[in-house]
């Protein structure tokens, strides 16, 4: 059970999180995440072999729904909101493939 | 004040009743956040032409139309939650610009009963805070005490309905942003169960605790709003087939000899003894009206803290991923040194989402990440049932459990802005509620030695917010604290309403 968190780890889950951060952020994150990480360790005293985990506080059969075709949004009410887009319809992106 | 005649959904039906149109009401309430609103920055945007439109649809309709229960009542709706054609941003610079397609449930059905839409109201960034402090466009101020916070997350709803810039407002509860600002602000927040209102156009933080409900200065309206909002809703898989009560009518009853449970022994710690001394008399209080008052345990309450700051945390990672620059509003402007699709994304997240919002981020990816999802994630969520059991099992003897809303009243702006840990710990009697789903209310009980609001929370057993209503209106009729108002709300004017007092039938 780690209670310690290294810079390292902060950049590596920055990474995963897709998340740039500086190196004045690191240095606050790391202090603060692993202060807040100590406090969680106190779970670690509780016994709880064979709890079933809680995902949903309420439990309820899947909904299901005949798959029809329904009125949707237009093209340009969907696309309003990009930042960059074309007419045609395409989120316009950074070359991806060299 | 004019203004003290036209502060609830009773006074705008009753104006109504007496000849008051809904453009009239509506005005009165964008004339009192013209004046009111740069003190406390309540809202962040006012929907002014789009009220006026709308009341004067509702106006030009009303006599065709049957009664709607909320004819001309303005509505503040935090802005977490999508309203269309009006820009909703979580308060965040990463949906700058964000004008949603469409209507929340919540909004389609505020509307469908002649309410009208006044504005957005400040949180604290994609709901995530107690504070209302991270908010890319500043903090809202406390009404009681301009110094101190709102709360959070839902600070501009809560502030809103203090200082009478709204009769009503909407706001979200993920851990307690409805129930703590509420208390903070000395008005009534409420969270109803899980399911029973929909989620869809709530923009999501963690989606297995998120609930929209209502923030009003009297249980009856909370109850009025509440009705409105509930339902199933096809667009929201969790929302649940669970009957709606009629929650206003339920309120012409009383219930016989209820038990209410008071769990002392988690109080003993970290409850500064002045909000100690408000929730005691409140406890007496609702005995002396007929309550009786047991103790119950729930041994499990403590850990409510660290489980939901690794569930809500772990859920958020996974939803705030959509926000990549791409799709939505904000992206971040070319850097010529690395043009690829990745460092658009990390640099697009690095300007748009502010601190709180990234530590959430990464305490969250951390939870869920290769070798810690067992010790963390998997182990609050198995808490998380320890913690339902002793809810269930206290509900075999109790009709609600009342306890204070939170440990402390409003703090300094500023005074824990670089403490988050010191923060998260203050929802430690609210964030129960929504890891188990369970209806909690917020009610103002009280002033503490500063003059400042305190709230007493009562929680309740699932789909069973009628009691809860029930309960708090009894409480209310033996100590109605709304009746004062916050020192700011009696700086906002009046307006042209004065003279016209049709409330109460003297216009």
């Amino acid at each position: 059970m780690p209670t310690t968190l290294t810079k390292t780890e902060v950049k590596r889950i920055a990474a995963l999180a897709r998340l740039e951060l500086s190196e004045s952020d690191v240095d606050r994150f790391t202090g603060q995440l692993a202060e807040i990480l100590a406090y969680f360790d106190q779970l670690q005293q509780i016994d709880t072999t064979g709890i079933t985990a809680t995902t949903h506080p309420v439990n309820s059969a899947p909904v299901m729904r005949d798959d029809e075709a329904r009125p949707s949004m237009t093209l340009n009410e969907t696309m309003a909101n990009a930042p960059d887009s074309d007419p045609s319809g395409l989120f316009r992106v950074p070359k991806v493939i060299g | 004040m004019a203004g003290s005649s036209l502060q609830t959904i009773t006074d705008i039906r009753s104006a109504i009743e007496h000849g008051a149109t809904a453009v009239e009401i509506c005005q009165h309430f964008l004339d009192r956040i013209t004046s009111g609103n740069a003190s406390i920055h309540a809202f962040t945007q006012v929907a002014a032409d789009k009220a006026l439109q709308s009341a004067q649809e509702i106006d030009r309709r009303r006599p065709h139309d049957p009664a709607l229960p909320l004819v001309g009542v303005p509505v503040a709706v935090k802005d977490n939650i999508c309203t269309q054609g009006i820009e909703t941003t979580a308060s965040s610079r990463i949906l700058k610009g964000f004008i949603p397609p469409y209507d929340a449930t919540a909004i389609e059905r505020l509307t469908r009963a002649g309410a009208i839409i006044l504005g957005k109201t400040n949180c604290d960034e994609f709901a995530m805070g107690s504070t209302t402090e991270h908010s890319v466009s500043g903090p809202t101020k406390n009404p009681w005490d301009l110094d101190r916070v709102p709360g959070g997350s839902s600070g501009g709803s809560a502030a809103a309905v203090a200082a009478r810039l709204a009769p009503v407002a909407l706001g979200s509860d993920t851990g307690g942003s409805i129930r703590q600002p509420a208390a903070f602000c000395g008005i009534v927040g409420l969270k109803p169960t899980y399911g029973r209102v929909s989620r869809y156009g709530l923009l999501a933080f963690a989606s297995s605790l998120d609930q929209i409900g209502p923030f009003a200065l009297t249980v009856t309206d909370a109850a009025i709003l509440l009705e409105v909002i509930a339902g199933q809703d096809p667009h929201d898989a969790t929302s649940s087939a669970e009957v709606v009560p009629e929650f206003e009518a339920a309120l012409t009853r009383t219930l016989s000899s209820p038990t209410i449970g008071v769990p002392w022994r988690i109080l003993e710690d970290g409850l500064d003894s002045s909000a100690m001394r408000t929730f005691s008399a409140a406890v007496n209080t609702m005995e002396a009206a007929g309550a009786t008052i047991v103790e119950v345990s729930l041994p499990h309450a403590k850990y409510a803290v660290p489980v939901y700051y690794l569930i809500a945390p772990a859920e958020a990672s996974s939803n705030l991923a959509r926000y990549d620059g791409i799709r939505y509003a904000y992206r971040a402007s070319d850097d010529a040194a690395d043009t690829s699709l990745g460092h658009l994304y990390n640099r697009t997240r690095h300007d748009g989402f502010g601190d709180e919002v990234k530590r959430r981020i990464m305490l969250g990816t951390y939870a869920l990440s290769a070798g810690y999802y067992d010790a963390y994630y998997l182990k609050a969520q198995q808490v998380r049932t320890l913690i339902k059991d002793d809810y269930d099992n206290a509900f075999k003897q109790v009709d609600a459990i009342a306890m204070p809303t939170t440990p402390t009243t409003a703090f300094k702006l500023g005074e824990l802005s670089d403490d988050p840990l010191e923060l998260y710990l203050g929802d430690v009697f609210t964030a129960s509620a929504n890891l188990t789903g369970l209806p909690a209310i917020s009610l103002p009980c009280g002033r503490d030695d500063s003059n400042l609001p305190v709230g007493l929370q009562l929680v309740g057993r699932a789909f069973d917010e009628a009691t809860l209503l029930q309960l708090g209106l009894g409480y209310e009729q033996q100590a109605p604290w709304w009746r004062n108002s916050p020192p700011a709300a009696t700086t906002a004017s009046p307006s042209h309403y004065t003279g016209r007092d049709f409330a109460n039938g003297k216009g």
